[in-house]
């Protein structure tokens, strides 16, 4: 079995998120870059199916040199070989064409990526990808396995969740649940030093093609002070929810 | 020239947030001068979708089980059939699912988690949130056929007097090789995403045999259940229940915290929640700081007092 896991290099969870050129542009001053953490889910249960199924796994990730740390610690957690493709792309359409490019010629089985990134949130790479390869798709998948070329997945929907027989190619949107937060490899000095062997290889971009812009940024309006109401006054907070904020 | 919202539904009843996105929808109609059609999948009563100004609708019933490939094919067909320019879905997990592979069928520019109508239309405009709530973005969708997918609860539902015509829509759809096997889903509780209230617990709770007092303020009030990743990490409550930034975003009108001090993670996540309470021993939680109203004890104490004086408080309001 062929995997291909796709990587987005994204600011981590805590970061302060901040803009700069007249808020036009994402701010990456101080801020730490990470594995979208929906994407190491999947690349985690990628390495079961390589170590469980014999799978090989490459790992992909759109975007300048700087997600070169990023791809060199998917391969030190155990991908097989990285690709880079070297594009700056100004919405999911585009990452999700560059990612189809290499996807068509490689003829993966599976192909996994996270269900959203954790910077713009679209949500659209892993369904354009999959329509641009005319192969099944699950996403908000929390469980995942592959007997010959079925597969049987798990979908989280709203309120429950629904199991899916389908057929290999195929592309899934991962996220927690598809592995356990504890189940995550954090790569050791082995790893680290047999990614450095690994091939990572850049391509150029075939064709850009994009249909959104994001033309400027906004940070929420600072909001007011929060009102204390004491513990042995909890009528008060019941007239305040019901007369002033009439949500109840 | 029209407007096209998918207005979601379950069992043939349709959503609130269905309602959202027709309001949404016709607010654009508007704008634009054209007319309102909503596609509905296996609905028996589409006469409420005119309460929110759509004009027509076209209801599929040759289609059995939910599938996104066969769901976004038919609202395809329906887009050419209306000669749509602005196609508008909700944000719940099979909108999302649809919406991406109905970008790719009709060569449109999709933007989600959108909060409020066009900013412009030419060049067409929308703000949306983005770094989970942390900011806004102004994006603009240059193909000439748009998708919008509205945030729920951004919008709010707008009452209308209008009729709807309803149209058997009878698409030709293609076999899926993807298939359900089974869902597994609760009837009678409500979900995260469609709650007008979540009551939200964290580890202050000190183990999952003390929930069930948050599952009885749950009740007195009609609200879904949440909780904060490491409760959800720890295994006391399932991970459908965690809200925050890797889990699930909350937008509800009113947001309980207790036991949770308010990582930023779990803060971004639950921001665009309109109302927010929180309930925690110490007075020095970030959560204070991000919330409306708070109150400084211990869940323990609180919560019970609570459940009570709201029981008092519903049955006096009923």
């Amino acid at each position: 079995m062929k995997i291909l896991v796709c990587i987005s290099h994204v600011p981590d969870t805590t970061s302060k998120i901040n803009f700069s050129e007249g808020d036009t542009k994402f701010d990456s001053n101080g801020v730490q870059y990470v594995i979208n953490p929906n994407d190491e889910f999947g690349l985690t249960r990628a390495m079961w199916f390589k170590e469980k199924q014999n799978a090989s796994i490459d790992v992909i990730s759109v975007g300048g040199s700087e997600t070169e740390t990023t791809l060199r610690k998917a391969l030190a957690i155990g991908a097989d070989a990285a690709i880079r493709v070297n594009a700056s792309t100004p919405d999911g359409l585009a990452v999700a064409k560059h990612l189809a490019d290499v996807a068509k010629k490689g003829s993966y089985d599976l192909v996994i990526a996270g269900r959203e990134s954790i910077d713009y949130n679209g949500g659209m790479v892993p369904g354009m990808l999959a329509a641009m390869l005319n192969a099944n798709f699950v996403t908000n998948c929390i469980s995942l396995e592959i007997e010959g070329t079925t597969a049987t997945a798990i979908r989280e929907i709203d309120g429950g969740k629904e199991t899916l027989s389908t057929l290999l190619p195929l592309v899934i949107g991962g996220q927690k649940g598809l592995v356990e937060e504890s189940d995550l490899r954090i790569p050791n000095m082995r790893g680290i030093m047999m990614a450095r062997k690994k091939p990572l290889t850049v391509i150029d971009p075939e064709s850009n093609s994009s249909a959104t812009k994001s033309v400027s940024f906004e940070k929420p309006a600072s909001r007011g002070d929060v009102k204390l109401v004491e513990a042995d006054n909890i009528d008060e907070l019941i007239n305040l929810l019901h007369n002033e904020a009439k949500v109840i | 020239m029209s407007v096209l919202v998918y207005t979601e539904s379950d069992k043939g009843i349709l959503k609130k947030a269905a309602f959202e996105a027709a309001s949404y929808g016709r607010a654009i109609a508007d704008s634009t001068g054209t007319p309102l059609t909503a596609i509905t999948f296996n609905v028996s009563d589409t006469s409420k979708l005119g309460h929110y100004g759509v004009d027509k609708v076209l209801n599929i019933e040759s289609v059995d089980e939910f599938n996104a490939f066969i769901y976004a094919d038919a609202i395809k067909q329906a887009a050419e059939k209306e000669n749509t320019a602005i196609i508008v879905l909700s944000s719940s997990a099979d909108s999302k699912y649809i919406a991406p592979i109905l970008a790719i069928g009709l060569n449109a520019g999709y933007v989600p988690n959108v909060v409020e109508t066009p900013t412009n239309l030419s060049p067409f405009t929308v703000k949306r949130t983005v770094f989970t709530n942390k900011a806004f973005c102004y994006t603009e969708i240059s193909t000439p056929i748009k998708i919008v997918g509205v945030s729920n609860n951004s919008y709010g539902l707008v009452e209308n007097t209008g009729a709807a015509q309803t149209e058997n829509f009878l698409p030709i759809l293609a076999e899926s090789s993807t298939s359900v096997i089974s869902v597994d889903k609760a009837n009678d509780k409500v979900t995260i995403a469609d709650a007008e209230v979540v009551v939200s617990a964290g580890r202050g709770l000190k183990g999952p045999e003390n929930w069930e007092m948050i599952e009885k303020l749950a009740d007195v009030l009609g609200a879904a259940t949440a909780c904060s990743k490491p409760v959800s990490d720890l295994g006391w409550r399932p991970h459908s229940e965690h809200v925050g930034q890797t889990g699930k975003p909350v937008a509800t009108n009113l947001y309980i915290a207790i036991g949770i001090s308010g990582a930023i993670q779990h803060l971004a996540g639950v921001s665009a929640s309109k109302v927010k309470v929180v309930i925690n021993t110490d007075a020095e939680a970030p959560f204070f700081k991000a919330a409306d109203y708070g109150v400084v004890g211990d869940a323990f104490e609180v919560v019970p007092k609570l459940i009570e004086k709201l029981k008092v408080f519903k049955a006096e309001n009923a």
